[in-house]
């Protein structure tokens, strides 16, 4: 059901490239959203770190290595594509480590490069 | 198929691959080199090389009846299994197995809360549950009770409690293990065991009294290899009415003797939750290069040179943040009394208030909390520590926990400091050092916990760290000092410093490996105890 569910939000979503965000993308965005909540947050959202940090460690270290070219927290930027959120969520990165698929499956990846891309001048 | 387990057939494998999508859905099987991969420890120090451990399959079961299926079609075709909860065990072997090729059992999808009590305190979880679900769904229930979170939210009660895990609050919670009451288990055979009083058919205290009647058996499934725990008791706090710290600190090097004393009687007579020792003399070499200078000098300094230094600056060799919990009232009154017992006592002591909260907060109030396991909220803040940072431009990709017990003395952290040090330096690694303060999770003992860097692009950054960490388990041995907690790769040789008496201890668990798991299914090499076959791989 749920299978049959998204690929028609797939379809719709296709069927109005360029225009607003089809109510299948949009609801694939809220639930990427959730999803990047619940995943992410704990590090890429918004609040203070420990030891003194201003931010959270994901924005701490996106401060760092793009020194204000790109806002730290991932959910503001408009550069991001899809593949590229997945390779980091699969590969991870310095301390981060990846994430299985019973943590979070190929359709909930695709809701979540969705959110994290819904901004994106590239997509 | 990259991986098979050694001594099985590609025939068995296929036939026990073909049974496991039968008992859990094709979906839930993963045997692609892709999906297997994120099995690896990220942070593995031999990540890329021939030894590294690596899964050779995935099976991820919904439930209790699953998992036995799967165990039964193991024992068939001698698969060897390695269960996880939620697989979040980076620093100490991550989601990979001890035994190359092992199928990972990976248990995050049984992920229910099946019951939480606050009026007798405590929650009856599934392994694939983590701190940050139980949290959401107390705050969601308005529940009066707290969690013991360890650092990283996103772990599982049960998989942290069976590799011994440790948290923040209240010593009787924080170990973690030590707070459980009750578990099932699956057992090799593909049998269900419930222990203490869960043997009792109905029973209406599972998760009220641990031993039940007869030996107490759940140690045996924490860093065991004898089961697949699918449910287990923990016990929580009661949430208290306030919180206050207060920190404490004292001038010279030997005064963590008589403060580390002060501070047991405090936490052993239940005023105080976790003490958070600290060296503001270490942190003070950021900007002090003569204190540094003194520091690196050959044979390393005096602790009178220390003092001196300490002295002519004003700067304390050691600080205690002392954390109370309970009614408001009480918690004035014990920060006053540590107060005056360690001001009579210790000259030169200096007091000053730390946070103070009321429970139960805002959402703003919590957000505004730096070390928010300290009041029981479960966060991923620990990864500042590590994380790329402008003072960490080129951040490590994981560390080697190396975590020794010392007895809770301020004589174990002088001589441990110097011990450890020698052979950190003789390494070239930058941790610990004479300014290290213990780790005090654990109720009756410190951990001189240091991190091991990794890296996934430069091997000669793990052999160094997996040698230094094979020397100073050693040397640890030889002062009496052992692991708490060991990386697989080390497992053998933390295992083999437990060797009183011809390691009897060794011996003994697998006398009864042998017996509760003859094909040697389940965890093979956990906790250094192998089946009887693959004994003669030890690595130690
Ligand atoms: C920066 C950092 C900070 C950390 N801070 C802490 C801390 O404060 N406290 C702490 O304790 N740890 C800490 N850790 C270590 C680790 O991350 C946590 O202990 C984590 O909770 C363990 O992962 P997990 O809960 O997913 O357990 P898992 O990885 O699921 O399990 C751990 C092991 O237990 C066994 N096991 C798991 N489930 C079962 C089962 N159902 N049946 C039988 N055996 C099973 C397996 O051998 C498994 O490998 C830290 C790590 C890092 C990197």
């Amino acid at each position: 059901m749920k299978m049959r569910v998204l690929a028609l939000f797939a379809l719709m979503g296709i069927a109005t490239t360029g225009f607003a965000a089809a109510p299948g993308k949009a609801q694939q965005i809220a639930e990427g959203e959730k999803l990047y909540k619940y995943w992410c947050s704990g590090c890429h959202g918004p609040g203070i770190g420990q030891n003194g940090a201003p931010y959270l460690p994901g924005e701490t270290a996106l401060r760092a290595k793009y020194k204000g070219a790109v806002p730290g927290l991932l959910h503001e930027r408009t550069d991001l594509t899809p593949e590229f959120v997945k390779l980091f969520v699969r590969q991870g990165i310095t301390i981060m480590p990846f994430f299985r698929k019973t943590e979070i499956d190929d359709q909930q990846l695709d809701a979540i490069a969705a959110y994290l891309t819904r901004n994106s001048k590239t997509k | 198929m990259a991986t098979l387990p050694a001594g099985v057939s590609a025939a068995d494998f296929n036939a026990a691959i073909t049974k496991f999508k039968a008992a859990v859905g094709e979906k839930h099987v993963f045997t692609s080199d892709e999906d297997v991969a994120l099995y690896r420890d990220a942070y593995s120090p031999m990540w890329g090389t021939p030894q590294e451990l690596l899964a050779s399959a995935a099976v991820a079961p919904d439930t209790v009846e699953q998992v036995q299926a799967i165990v039964r079609a193991a024992n068939e075709h001698k698969i060897p299994l390695y269960p996880i909860s939620t697989g979040k065990n980076v620093g100490y072997g991550g989601s990979a197995p001890n035994l190359h090729g092992s199928v990972v059992l990976d248990l995050k999808r049984m992920n229910r809360i099946l019951e939480v009590d606050d009026r007798r305190g405590f929650a009856l979880v599934e392994p694939g549950v983590a701190y940050f679900d139980l949290y959401r769904h107390i705050q969601e229930k308005k529940l009066k009770v707290w969690i013991d979170c360890p650092d990283p939210g996103w772990g599982s009660l049960i998989g942290n409690s069976l590799d011994h895990g440790v948290g923040y609050t209240f010593g009787a919670f924080r170990d973690h293990f030590g707070s459980h009451c009750g578990m099932e288990v699956v057992l090799p055979n593909g049998e269900i065991m419930r222990t203490g009083m869960g043997a009792l058919p109905g029973a209406k205290s599972w998760q009220d009294y641990k031993y039940g009647f007869g030996p107490y058996v759940d140690g045996l499934f924490g860093q065991g290899n004898f089961g697949i725990v699918t449910k287990m008791g923990f016990w929580l706090m009661p949430e208290p009415e306030a919180y206050q710290s207060g920190y404490v600190s004292v001038p010279k090097r030997h005064d963590i003797i008589a403060l580390v004393d002060h501070v047991n009687y405090l936490e052993h007579i239940g005023l105080i939750g976790q003490p958070n020792y600290s060296s503001p003399l270490g942190r003070a070499q950021r900007n002090e290069p003569d204190l540094r200078a003194l520091v690196g000098k050959a044979g390393g300094p005096s602790d009178e040179e220390l003092d001196r230094f300490g002295a002519a600056k004003g700067i304390p060799s050691w600080e205690v943040e002392l954390q109370f919990y309970g009614p408001a009232k009480t918690v004035a009154a014990n920060w006053e009394y540590a107060r005056e017992r360690i001001g009579a006592s210790i000259p030169g002591s200096t007091f000053r208030d730390g946070h103070s909260y009321r429970f139960p907060m805002t959402d703003e109030q919590k957000a505004a909390v730096e070390h928010k396991v300290a009041v029981g909220i479960p966060a991923m803040s620990i990864f500042s520590i590590g994380a790329r940072s402008e003072l960490n431009p080129s951040p490590t990709d994981g560390h080697l926990w190396f975590a020794p017990i010392i007895p809770k003395t301020g004589e174990a952290i002088l001589e441990s400091q110097r011990a450890f040090a020698k052979v950190y330096q003789e390494f070239g690694l930058n941790v610990g050092g004479i300014f290290q303060t213990p780790a005090t999770w654990i109720y009756r003992a410190f951990v001189m916990i240091v991190g091991m860097p990794v890296s996934r692009s430069n091997k000669e950054i793990n052999a160094k760290s997996m040698a230094a960490f094979k020397r100073v388990v050693e040397v640890a041995a030889e002062h009496g000092w052992a692991e708490y907690r060991s990386p697989p790769a080390f497992a053998d040789l933390v295992a083999d410093s437990y060797s009183y008496n011809d390691h009897a201890l060794r011996r003994f668990n697998e006398q009864l490996k042998d017996a509760v798991d003859p094909n040697g299914i389940i965890a093979a090499g956990r906790g250094g105890i192998w089946p009887r076959h693959l004994r003669g791989g030890r690595k130690a």
